[in-house]
């Protein structure tokens, strides 16, 4: 069994944090765990000093917020609709958005480049597109802590990298914690403030420069086909 | 920039259309009564006549029970959708209906079996309600449980098929037990029929129709939150067992009761929302389940009007004019694909 084991790492506000390691590692669990969607395994989880089992639903959606790949999403909901639901742990019994909610929601466009976006349908939107409207309504929780799972996934190279460099600025800019898992280690690699790379044998947290350095990114995977080349911080396909 | 639409005027037309839709229905029937008459009839200033007892004690309960049934279902068919993320849903395909004959089955037909004082009890209103809902209730909370399992639309849809065949084939075995005068009133009971509530029985439909309704408002916010999918939805903070399960009690008891008095009515649970969709473009279930309600009001009374063959001694089964109208309704929307979605 190849599962990340002995995992401890401190995440610090206005940090961008890239979480990789090779397919069925445990990333999905990792986050999965962490953002209560299921229960953990083992050990203890903290926000802000207090245990993730002592926050109740409703108080935990005030504190993370979540980008999942689950497209199951209703496809008819515009775009603002679907931001403004973020504010759910903020707004009344039946869902009333304020001016305040409604000020928050455009931000959160404004913040993602989207704004133009917000009075479509998101069957008209592109997969791109979609992700940073995802964003947005993660953003319009308005929560100290994001996580992403995968938000690179389907998208074009340029938008790989749009993506995440929307994120690093998110993270500056509105002082974020944003965590993501992700296979784009090379884009990663350039982005991040801190990095967490999930291997059988052990689970490090370094900055990316720091574990070049160390030689971590050689054990990601097995050496037979790819190699990491320290000059360039990057992949490389052997020939 | 368009944060909230405000569909004020498309709601205040609906209601007018909803009134003038009431007055035809009350207008048309086998016996000709001019429009003055029901007006006055209605209003206690005509003398207490035949024509006047027509209108308060046949026509004016069966439109009100087209009002109920129309927007129940609807509404309930809203519900389903949203819960089950499947454009498909509604109280007939997945089976609530089914459930729900089957309590009325198992109380019509099984009467026989207990008998005397028991028979009688059975027998009176409130135990059709209790056991239609029950019925209902139980197939909902199974196709749950099952579609917990299975993520897939297509499975859901052929579960609640084989409920209906299970409810059939119990429903056979039940009627091969069975006096003919029970299973004559089990069958006119299937082919549903919205005029044969007294007033007592409105009475009975409209409280079981207003707690589930009351129902629908609580789970408003929640049911805008499952749009996204559950796992979003449990970050928002809803509490996903609790809001699923009153979801699917305010259906069944809406579905339920309805079934019980006016029998299984096709179509009109799953066209009406898809309907409602195309007017009001909003997914927002605080504009969706009034302008619901009022859109299967008036679908209902308008089949109701059709199955009353003006100006004939005819009455067609409700259910033969739901079919006509919803079946196409179905049919263009899944040509149309993309509208098709919850």
């Amino acid at each position: 069994m190849l599962i990340a084991s002995n995992i401890n790492f401190n995440l610090n506000t206005g940090e961008l944090v890239g979480l990789v390691g090779a397919n069925g590692i445990g990333k999905s669990t990792l986050l999965r765990t962490l953002t209560q969607l299921q229960p953990a395994l083992s050990g203890e989880i903290y926000i802000n000093n207090k245990p993730l089992s002592s926050y109740s639903n409703s108080i935990l959606a005030t504190q993370l917020s979540l980008v999942l790949t689950d497209k199951s999403l209703s496809k008819n909901l515009s775009v603002f609709e679907l931001v403004a639901l973020g504010r759910q742990p903020y707004t009344n019994w039946i869902g009333k958005l304020t001016e305040t909610d409604v000020a928050l929601i455009n931000t959160s466009l404004e913040q993602t480049h989207s704004l133009e976006l917000s009075d479509k349908k998101c069957y008209e939107l592109s997969d791109g597109q979609l992700q940073k409207v995802l964003i947005a309504r993660a953003l319009a929780q308005d929560t100290p802590l994001i996580i992403l799972d995968e938000p690179t996934t389907h998208l074009d190279m340029y938008h790989k990298a749009y993506i995440l460099k929307l994120l690093q600025g998110i993270a500056k800019t509105a002082q974020k914690t944003i965590l993501f898992s992700s296979h784009e280690i090379n884009l990663a690699i350039q982005l991040c403030d801190q990095m967490l790379v999930m291997t059988p044998e052990k689970t490090y947290f370094n900055q990316p420069c720091q574990l070049i350095e160390q030689g971590t990114f050689e054990t990601l995977f097995p050496e037979e086909i790819i190699s990491f080349d320290k000059i360039s911080g990057s992949f490389v396909v052997k020939k | 920039m368009s944060p909230k639409k405000t569909y004020g005027l498309t709601f205040f037309i609906l209601l007018l259309v909803l009134l003038c839709c009431f007055g035809i229905n009350l207008s048309l029937g086998s016996v000709s009564i001019p429009f003055s008459k029901v007006v006055s009839s209605l209003f206690g200033t005509s003398e207490p006549d035949n024509l006047s007892y027509i209108i308060l004690n046949y026509r004016l309960p069966k439109a009100i029970t087209a009002i109920i049934v129309g927007s129940g279902l609807g509404v309930s068919g809203l519900l389903m959708q949203t819960l089950f993320k499947n454009p498909l849903a509604g109280p007939y395909v997945l089976g609530i209906t089914s459930g729900a004959s089957l309590g009325v089955a198992i109380l019509i037909l099984g009467s026989s079996i207990f008998g005397g004082f028991l028979a009688t009890f059975l027998m009176s209103k409130w135990s059709l309600v209790i056991a239609a809902s029950l019925g209902s209730f139980l197939v909902l909370l199974t196709v749950l449980l099952v579609a917990n399992k299975v993520k897939d639309t297509m499975t859901l849809l052929i579960i609640g098929l084989m409920f209906g065949s299970l409810t059939s084939a119990i429903v056979s075995v039940l009627s091969y037990f069975s006096n003919a005068e029970q299973l004559q009133q089990y069958i006119f009971w299937g082919f549903g029929s919205l005029g044969d509530l007294d007033w007592t029985s409105i009475q009975i439909l409209c409280m079981v129709y207003v707690i589930g309704l009351i129902g629908c408002i609580l789970v408003i916010k929640t049911l805008n939150a499952l749009l996204l999918g559950d796992q979003y939805a449990k970050s928002l903070g809803v509490n996903l067992k609790k809001s699923r399960l009153l979801i699917i009690i305010a259906t069944s008891l809406i579905a339920g009761s309805i079934t019980a008095f006016a029998g299984p009515i096709a179509f009109i649970g799953l066209a009406v929302p898809h309907l409602t969709r195309q007017l009001f473009k909003s997914t927002n279930h605080s504009t969706l389940i009034p302008a619901v309600l009022l859109f299967g009001a008036i679908l209902m009374l308008i089949c109701d009007s059709v199955a009353q063959l003006p100006s004939s001694d005819y009455t067609l089964p409700i259910n033969a004019i739901t079919s006509f109208i919803g079946a196409p309704v179905v049919i263009w929307l899944l040509v149309r694909k993309r509208k098709m979605i919850f």
